[in-house]
């Protein structure tokens, strides 16, 4: 690791009374240990948090690849994976290596959790923020760099908690990742435990990091890195702190309650006269199971916006940089991020149209849904006429984010009929709704993923992925996810219900014939065709994977700034070494001034003259 | 490699790194108990009518526990105070108080929550219920003693405030009489759950910041001597969530004694 701490000017004057805290690394060779498993640096913690989260939706991606063979094909046992499963989890949960409906149901309720907690808002935001944010604004560093290990750490924990469950006897929890009480608190089985310890732990770590995040956009910013002139990622990524500040404790609170229910016995969300298995329950009663709802989706509906708005960023930093022309309605899109932000906060009920709440409150919420996707048309129409009348070029990162813009489209507009209470009755827990959230989270936020791992990764590591098999990973992720959830909305509609172990065969028309609304063979027939294209985009990542690996020590070098980008993640040495920045940072212009008269190479960097070459300051 | 503004303010901000820190903590605590004292008036909202208990809990104890926070929280504005004025040994006298007032707190808190502990509710097969104490529960023995009395209805024994002299005596109750017992446990009904949960919770935070107080007391003259101002702010961040904590249980007192 170089030595900067010489060249880089003191904001303050640094007397040896200081010199206890973050640094003392870089006087010596540091330590593996030191290095990578208790690193300070923003950027180790920021691909600790990518590898971790990498890990962890490939994890999920095989729990829903088992899911999706019972659902095609009910009862029988998995191939390949049965007989090692059934040793996994048992022969109880897994009878001849076969997944029982008990473990579908661990499967869909981890399933759930380790996308949402586990990947997609540890890439997303701890990974993408980590790396890129300081950077971005011309920081050395998070704002408090101990603070953000222990976020980490936290994380890692959570993560480690969920996965012990499956090994409990009785299983994980099995009560879908929402974790509706009374059930999540009668099905017996300790998994629900640890999984509100598990989601304690990660609340804490997201706490953590949206505490530093935002302290370090408001307190670190680079001389002249004005609010307007910040790149519109970290303006995203600073909205998604703030979900995460104040979302999130809700749904500790719910979860501190669910664990009390669960370990003390308490009645906080169970009503008074609960049965179970036809006997009273040996419970107080007088609780509420729409308490809990309230409060998850108090936390659960701005997560929703956790998830899709760094992926957002990350399209709009690529869209900026690959049409090599300014974002359209830059401002436009700062408000509409803040306005999502805030509206996040108050659509959170529409998740509960069916729960009988009331009509007026229904009413409500309804309303204010349909006032949010007015800032995410915004958002949406900004990115697509940032595109009108470029010289666009076409490569990885930009293919994922062109294929980001419809995809994210669909599952933005099918959400509509799902937000108002009349059409929702009938679309509720039908494989519509997986198949909307799955449009906005799966070729939506990860797409947007995707792009920015091929983007940023030469920054990290001085070298580019392999372009042919980025293309190629694209096309056929492109392909497959939508053959994968396209079919899921007509199912839906149909009336297929999410959640059942058997894929619907027990109402389908084959089994109930005669029966009105049974679900006909041509809608049966799709679930054996999904499973069929998720085996194919399972595959379709093994060229990411390679690529990925390959590419760390032989993809093609590249300097400093390969994709001649304006922002000032690219005007730091490659990698950037501990404190980023060789000179301090001085920002000039606003983030993407891209074909601006005057400048060698059509472009303008953020700070000007330009921060560092390698060598200029030595 | 130094982090900028962690001790000195940043000018367009006028505030340095740490305090931005501990506000939006703060923020987020806000949340966290908003969430639960939302939760308090959604069950207590929807509890039948003449069940949600009234009286339960000794408001003499209550104020107590407030009037030790409320000096406590003055006791840190002092020990800052001392610190801006570079007076150590002050700020040395001052938190001792602090620590002092914590652990005092919950001690009167513990006896409280023993005071639940060893409380029972006895149905009895006859259908009346007994209620106290528990003063003599030898398993060997085929009865056991509480202090207490008898109520024929059960919903006697939910509102203590509107019973005026309620006689207390000691009970014995033969064994074979009980059909079910129960102690005035978090499980004992919702108003208990949400009691030991907001106010243990509230401890726990009494004891968290305790804990960071004592380090900076005990340890805290390494720092003290190379960078008083690094200090002072060190104080002031954890006087700002001292005082947070202080301000959680103003709302706890009249929510749960009081009403």
């Amino acid at each position: 690791m170089e030595t900067t701490v010489e060249q880089f000017p003191p904001f303050r004057e640094a007397g040896p009374q200081h010199g206890h805290d973050d640094h003392g690394h870089e006087h010596h060779e540091p330590s593996f240990w030191s290095k990578y498993i208790f690193s300070t640096d923003h950027k180790v913690i920021g691909i600790q948090y990518g590898f971790t989260a990498l890990c962890f939706m490939l994890f999920g991606f095989f729990l829903m690849l088992l899911m999706r063979w019972q659902i095609a094909h009910p009862g029988l046992p998995v191939p390949l994976f049965g007989p090692l499963l059934e040793k996994i989890v048992g022969p109880v949960m897994a009878p001849n290596g076969a997944i029982s409906p008990d473990l579908y149901n661990s499967f869909g309720a981890m399933h759930g959790t380790i996308m949402v907690f586990l990947g997609v808002v540890p890439l997303a935001f701890a990974a993408f923020g980590n790396y890129v944010v300081p950077l971005m604004i011309g920081a050395p560093d998070m704002a408090f760099p101990r603070v953000n290990m222990a976020s980490y750490h936290a994380f890692f924990l959570g993560g480690v908690v969920m996965l012990t469950s499956f090994f409990i006897p009785g299983g994980a929890a099995q009560a879908g990742w929402t974790s509706y009480s009374p059930l999540a608190t009668t099905i017996p089985t300790d998994g629900q435990a640890f999984w509100l310890v598990g989601m304690i732990l990660l609340i804490t770590s997201s706490l953590l990091g949206a505490v530093n995040f935002i302290a370090t956009i408001i307190q670190l910013r680079a001389p002249g890195m004005t609010w307007m002139r910040m790149p519109w990622f970290v303006w995203t990524q600073f909205v998604t702190a703030f979900l995460l500040l104040l979302a999130f404790p809700p749904l500790e609170a719910a979860g501190l309650l669910q664990l009390m229910d669960n370990v003390a016995h308490t009645s906080f969300f169970l009503p008074t006269g609960l049965a179970v298995g036809g006997q009273l329950a040996n419970v107080s009663g007088g609780g509420s199971p729409l308490l809990w709802q309230h409060l998850f989706w108090f936390l659960g509906h701005p997560e929703v916006y956790v998830l899709i708005l760094p992926g957002m960023g990350i399209v709009a930093e690529i869209i900026a940089n690959n049409t090599r022309k300014p974002l359209w309605g830059y401002k436009s899109l700062v408000y509409a991020v803040l306005a999502v932000g805030f509206l996040s906060f108050i659509v959170w009920a529409h998740h509960m149209y069916l729960t009988g709440m009331g009509q007026k409150i229904a009413t409500f919420f309804q309303a204010t849904t349909m006032i949010i996707s007015i800032p995410s048309v915004i958002i949406l129409t900004c990115l697509f006429l940032s595109l009108w009348g470029g010289s666009i070029r076409i490569n990885t990162p930009m293919l994922f984010a062109l294929g980001w813009l419809p995809m994210f489209g669909i599952g933005g507009l099918t959400g509509l009929p799902l937000g108002l209470a009349a059409a929702d009755l009938y679309l509720h827990d039908t494989y519509y709704v997986i198949a909307h959230f799955h449009y906005v989270v799966a070729p939506g936020t990860i797409f947007a993923l995707f792009a920015g791992i091929y983007f940023w990764f030469p920054k990290m590591t001085g070298r580019k992925m392999n372009e042919f098999w980025g293309r190629v990973h694209f096309w056929c992720s492109f392909v497959f996810m939508n053959l994968v959830f396209m079919p899921m909305f007509a199912q839906g509609i149909k009336g297929m219900l999410r959640r059942m172990s058997d894929g619907g065969v027990n109402y389908s028309a084959a089994r109930v014939p005669g029966a009105i609304d049974a679900l006909p063979g041509s809608v049966m027939e799709m679930n054996s065709w999904i499973f069929a294209a998720a085996v194919a985009l399972g595959i379709a990542q093994i060229p990411f994977i390679i690529n990925l690996f390959w590419s760390i020590k032989h993809g093609e070098k590249v300097g400093d700034n390969p994709w001649e980008a304006t922002t000032i993640d690219w005007q730091t040495p490659t990698p950037p070494p501990h404190g980023n920045f060789e000179v301090e940072p001085r920002i000039v212009r606003g983030p993407y001034e891209y074909s601006a008269p005057g400048h060698d190479g059509g472009f303008a960097p953020q700070s000007e003259p330009a921060a560092t070459t390698r060598n200029a300051h030595h | 490699m130094d982090i900028p503004y962690t001790v000195e303010i940043r000018p367009d901000t006028g505030i340095y790194n740490a305090k931005v820190g501990i506000w939006l903590f703060l923020a987020s605590e806000v949340m966290l108990f908003g969430g639960l004292f939302s939760a308090y008036v959604l069950l207590r909202v929807g509890s039948l009518p003449g069940e949600w208990p009234h009286g339960w809990l000794d408001v003499r104890l209550g104020a107590l526990n407030t009037v030790l926070l409320a000096l406590s929280a003055i006791t840190t504005l002092l020990a800052w105070a001392a610190c801006k004025t570079r007076q150590f040994g002050k700020f040395k006298f001052f938190h001792a108080c602090t620590l002092l007032l914590a652990l005092s707190f919950l001690c009167v808190k513990s006896y409280e929550y023993h005071d639940k502990w060893i409380h029972y509710e006895i149905k009895l097969k006859d259908g009346t219920f007994a209620d106290g104490h528990m003063v003599e529960n030898d398993l060997k023995e085929d009865y056991l003693v509480i202090h207490g009395r008898i109520v024929t209805d059960e919903k006697a024994l939910y509102d203590l405030r509107a019973q005026k002299d309620i006689k207390l005596a000691e009970v014995k109750i033969p064994r074979a009489s009980i059909a079910s017992m129960q102690n005035y446990s978090p499980r004992h009904n919702t108003f208990t759950a949400i009691y030991f949960t907001l106010t243990g919770l509230h401890a726990l935070h009494i004891l968290g910041g305790s804990i960071v107080i004592f380090y900076l007391w005990a340890f805290g003259g390494a720092m003290w001597k190379t960078d008083p101002e690094r200090f002072t702010n060190r104080i002031e961040v954890s006087g700002l969530f001292w005082h947070f904590v202080d301000l959680v249980w103003i709302f706890l007192f009249p929510v749960l004694y009081l009403t």
